[in-house]
């Protein structure tokens, strides 16, 4: 058990976490008020004046078709993102495990990836699959396929989740890399001299054992898919092409400040942090039992 | 069941040399103890009959076969680890039904292969428990169960008893000799502790630096030891080790002589060489005495413990027999 410091009195450690405090008040609280407070009424048009309507912009959302197909759009990308950001970091995590040397440079090599903002990413691969003067665009012509992401619903799925599940791999990477060095060598060893061979070892003894962290990347995952990925498809897609790509945290947005809607909009957050919510508690059970084998 | 055989094995990491040129025959159901002080190489000669490292220079050979090259799950071969190496997420049950399963052997043989094992090991109450739910010493018993329960023809051994207390070593230690006469299967044990080695091994390799000084049966490697080294390491209280110029006239320059503890005497009649006794420890059974000659050597000498224990600071006699002394040339070697 780790030794824990008490402080005596009340001040000193209001004070220690008052910073802490005023940042969350600040850029949670009152915004998260503010947006419950809005999605209760509709404002006119000209933000002049705000009607009352009770839950009525909910009502209207959970009946809206464009809402619902929102739902199914979020979920197809998350599981898409999720999975391929974690199969892809799973993959070389694997093969950097088996290497000695060299790995350093392989791991910091792989984590730059990170550190470029989704914006920026967005750009890079907007660039790269340019239906004009993409590279890649360029390359699938020559093979005869024609790209075409601004009209092909498919293709621009495709795209935003590649684009947004590229700069995840390397945080996904460090985490599975930690977990297969975390699992003693002995214990693959014996696995070995029982007669497994790599496959057997890694679908009975290794996969399992990285289970603890495989369950807390899908949670990050899952969250980072719902809400961070906002500056990669509004520089790729904008959403479309129609709506194909407009997730939860996109429609708030194009519903709000595009289309003015703001009851509908602050609504839709609320939804949200109700999802993210629930997400976070799912997240905290598994944290207080980290080691469930 | 199956012998095993090294043949000019060696090993080195890089440019570091860690083991240099073992030769061995073990026979079908020997027990073979490889002990060494820390660092000497015996876990990596051992994971090398294992196939867990690969072979530098010689060969391994497992029955008739030649199995350098060979994986370890090839090989017919199980080990206990000394930290187990128990897989946690499985049940006892499944721990020890591991390799069977993947073997294919037919679920109601796995199952009664186990309940044998677990007989035989007294786990029978915890099949069902995980390996984080047992102690040390019940960890160590599943850790036997996984090796036995797949009749491999050669059981290796890592350091199996370091984690456990005294008691139970002892106790581990009569029940791992009583399974291997039992299962008759080839054993190579390695162990830093050489009271373990003395009281497991049929055959014992003395390892020191990568090299095997000598490869005896226990009593006589104690008796006749072939270096200064196995001579210092095998038996406690240690050799006392003395400068043969002073005490053995006519040995080659830089000479050591090696007299065992038990065979000095206190000589009641002044006889002997004079020596100034640093203090004494009654044990019970038997008295050590440290002492320091004349020449600046200290000398251990084990008596009876019912004879009389001189008192710190006094002056005593120490004797022993010309045909107990052993010399070692200056490399080490014996003459
Ligand atoms: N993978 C490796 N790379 C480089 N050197 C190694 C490696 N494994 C072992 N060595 C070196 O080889 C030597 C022998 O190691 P080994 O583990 O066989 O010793 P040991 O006799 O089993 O010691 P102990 O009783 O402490 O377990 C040591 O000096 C060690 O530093
Ligand atoms: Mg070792």
């Amino acid at each position: 058990m780790e030794k824990r410091v008490r402080f005596k009195g009340l001040w000193l450690p209001l004070l220690l976490v008052m910073p802490q405090l005023l940042i969350t008040a600040v850029f949670f609280f009152y915004p998260a008020g503010q947006a419950i407070w809005q999605s209760l009424f509709i404002p006119d048009p000209f933000g002049l004046s705000m009607r009352y309507v009770g839950l009525g912009n909910f009502e209207f959302l959970l009946s809206d078709p464009f809402y619902r197909a929102s739902f199914v759009t979020t979920a197809v990308f998350s599981i898409l993102v999720t999975l391929v950001s974690m199969g892809v970091a799973l993959y070389l995590a694997v093969l950097a495990d088996r290497l000695i040397k060299g790995s350093g440079t392989y791991r910091t090599l792989l984590i730059w990836p990170y550190a470029v903002a989704p914006a920026v990413a967005g750009v890079l691969w907007l660039f790269m699959f340019n239906t004009r003067v993409g590279v890649v665009t360029w390359y699938l012509g020559v093979l005869g396929y024609d790209w075409n992401h601004v009209l092909n619903q498919g293709e621009a799925m495709g795209l935003v989740v590649v684009a947004s599940a590229w700069g995840r791999i390397s945080y996904n990477f460090l985490f599975f890399l930690a977990g297969l060095q975390a699992i003693p060598r002995s214990v693959i060893e014996a696995a070995a001299i029982d007669g497994a061979r790599f496959w057997t070892r890694f679908r009975t003894i290794v996969f399992p054992l990285l289970s603890p962290t495989t369950f807390f990347l899908l949670v990050v995952n899952i969250v980072y898919a719902f809400f961070e990925t906002f500056g990669v498809i509004h520089t790729i897609t904008s959403g479309g092409p129609q709506q194909a790509t407009t997730i939860l945290v996109y429609k708030v947005y194009a519903d709000g400040f595009v289309g003015q809607d703001l009851g509908s909009s602050a609504a839709q957050s609320v939804i949200l942090l109700v999802i993210v919510g629930i997400l976070t508690i799912i997240q905290f059970k598994y944290i207080e039992r980290r080691v469930h084998y | 069941m199956a012998t095993v055989s090294l043949q000019g094995l060696k090993k080195s990491f890089g440019k570091t040399d860690v083991i240099h040129d073992v030769e061995i025959d073990i026979a079908d159901g020997e027990f073979i103890v490889i002990v060494g002080p820390s660092g000497c190489g015996k876990s990596t000669l051992l994971r090398m009959v294992a196939g867990l490292e690969t072979v530098s220079a010689g060969e391994v050979r497992i029955g008739d076969r030649q199995v350098n090259d060979v994986e370890p799950m090839d090989r017919d071969i199980a080990m206990v680890f000394q930290n187990y190496a128990l897989y946690p997420h499985m049940s006892v049950f499944d721990n020890m039904a591991y390799g069977l399963k993947i073997a294919k052997v037919p679920r109601s043989e796995i199952e009664a292969r186990v309940a044998v094992a677990a007989k035989l090991l007294q786990l029978e109450p915890y099949l069902q428990r995980r390996p984080r739910e047992l102690s040390g010493g019940q960890r160590q018993r599943v850790a036997m169960g996984r090796a036995i329960v797949r009749k491999p023809a050669v059981f290796l051994f890592d350091e199996p008893l370091s984690n456990l207390d005294a008691k139970l070593r002892v106790q581990m230690r009569l029940e791992i000799k009583q399974l291997q006469r039992d299962l008759g299967v080839t054993s190579l044990y390695v162990t830093h502790d050489q009271v373990e080695a003395m009281t497991l091994a049929d055959r014992m390799i003395v390892m020191n630096g990568g090299v095997a000084d000598q490869i005896g049966a226990p009593l006589e490697v104690y008796a006749n030891p072939a270096t200064a080294f196995v001579a210092g390491f095998i038996g406690s209280p240690p050799t006392n080790f003395l400068d043969a110029s002073t005490f053995a006239p006519g040995a080659p320059q830089g000479a050591q002589l090696g007299i065992r503890p038990e065979h000095v005497v206190l000589s009641g009649d002044g006889t002997g060489h004079r020596a100034k006794v640093l203090y004494a420890e009654p044990l019970g059974a038997e008295s050590l005495i440290y002492a320091r000659l004349e020449s600046g050597d200290n000398i251990t000498i084990r008596q009876d413990g019912a004879l009389p224990t001189p008192a710190e600071g006094e002056t005593v006699s120490v004797a022993w027999d010309k045909d107990e002394e052993m010399q070692f040339a200056k490399d080490g070697r014996r003459i």
